[in-house]
């Protein structure tokens, strides 16, 4: 049986070195999340924060609940910006389990909260329901 | 304007090295304590670490990024989706994966303000050294649509 969905992991409030320490791990280095003046440019009132950090934040809040290893899908989709300041809350829960008996797997639906109650990045997640090192 | 054209392109092969202090660094930076990424010797990737394909697919040279064919508007495209397959546990430290990125679609889309959206899809294939398929990464951007005034 699938454990029940851990308590919310909440992160925050997100400063721009949280942002750039993602960046600096994941390669992606697109000035928008760190430059003021190229933010400015491009029409925003400051740099604003990268979905794939969120992505990630759910991330951890599901492999915490179900284990690293067995994560066997992992997709998102960006849904509002999320910005240097705010407060983030990943949920989840688990919506479907199927594949028994051999292959058991959780299908898991999640999101990322800014503090305003937006969602900021949505997920959907399949895991195996036994470690196969 | 993004160029539908670029469906089919496919970039050359290029490596990747799945390691431990990457992993850590990777999890530190997304918040993890997950003692898998911590005191394994040989941890697992954590679910969105294939990203850093970015840097070995820019060392590896310009010819093994489709993505440079989609011509999405540097000012307006955005990253709409991002999707992580792994046939099995993922890649864990250690291994040396090979992958290629191919863009599979470019398709427009009528918005839902108006304005026609474009979307451009890229999968990339991981291998491991045996040549078996662990990991697929799908990589959704879009590009919102411009009036015919400003486009001029």
């Amino acid at each position: 049986m699938t454990p029940p969905a851990p308590a919310p992991f909440v992160f925050g409030p997100l400063t721009r070195t949280d942002i750039v320490r993602y960046q600096g791990a994941s390669g992606d280095m697109n000035p928008l999340h760190h430059d003021e003046t190229f933010a400015r440019a491009a029409g925003y009132d400051a740099p604003l924060a990268i979905g794939m950090l969120s992505a990630g934040l759910l991330a951890t809040y599901a492999t915490d609940w179900l284990g690293a290893a067995n994560v066997r899908r992992f997709r998102v989709r960006f849904m509002a910006q999320a910005w240097p300041g705010d407060t983030l809350t990943c949920t989840g829960e688990m919506v479907r389990e199927h594949g028994m008996p051999d292959e058991p797997l959780a299908d898991l639906e999640l999101a990322c909260t800014r503090q305003t109650g937006e969602i900021t990045v949505r997920a959907w997640a399949t895991f195996a329901r036994e470690v196969q090192d | 304007m993004a160029d539908s054209a670029a469906a089919g392109t496919t970039g050359d092969p290029f490596a990747l090295l799945v390691e431990r202090g990457k992993i850590m660094e990777f999890a530190a930076a997304t918040q993890s304590r997950n003692p898998a990424y911590w005191q394994d010797e040989h941890p697992v990737a954590p679910p969105t670490f294939l990203t850093t394909q970015m840097f070995w697919q820019e060392w590896a040279g310009a010819g093994a990024n489709p993505w440079h064919a989609v011509r999405l508007n540097q000012r307006l495209g955005m990253h709409a989706e991002q999707e992580y397959v792994f046939h099995g546990p993922p890649p864990r430290a250690g291994t040396t994966l090979t992958a290629t990125s191919r863009i599979e679609d470019v398709y427009r889309k009528e918005g839902r303000r108006g304005g026609t959206l474009t979307f451009a899809v890229m999968v990339t294939e991981f291998r491991d050294e045996t040549g078996r398929l662990v990991a697929e990464a799908r990589l959704t951007g879009v590009e919102p649509g411009r009036t015919v005034r400003e486009d001029a």
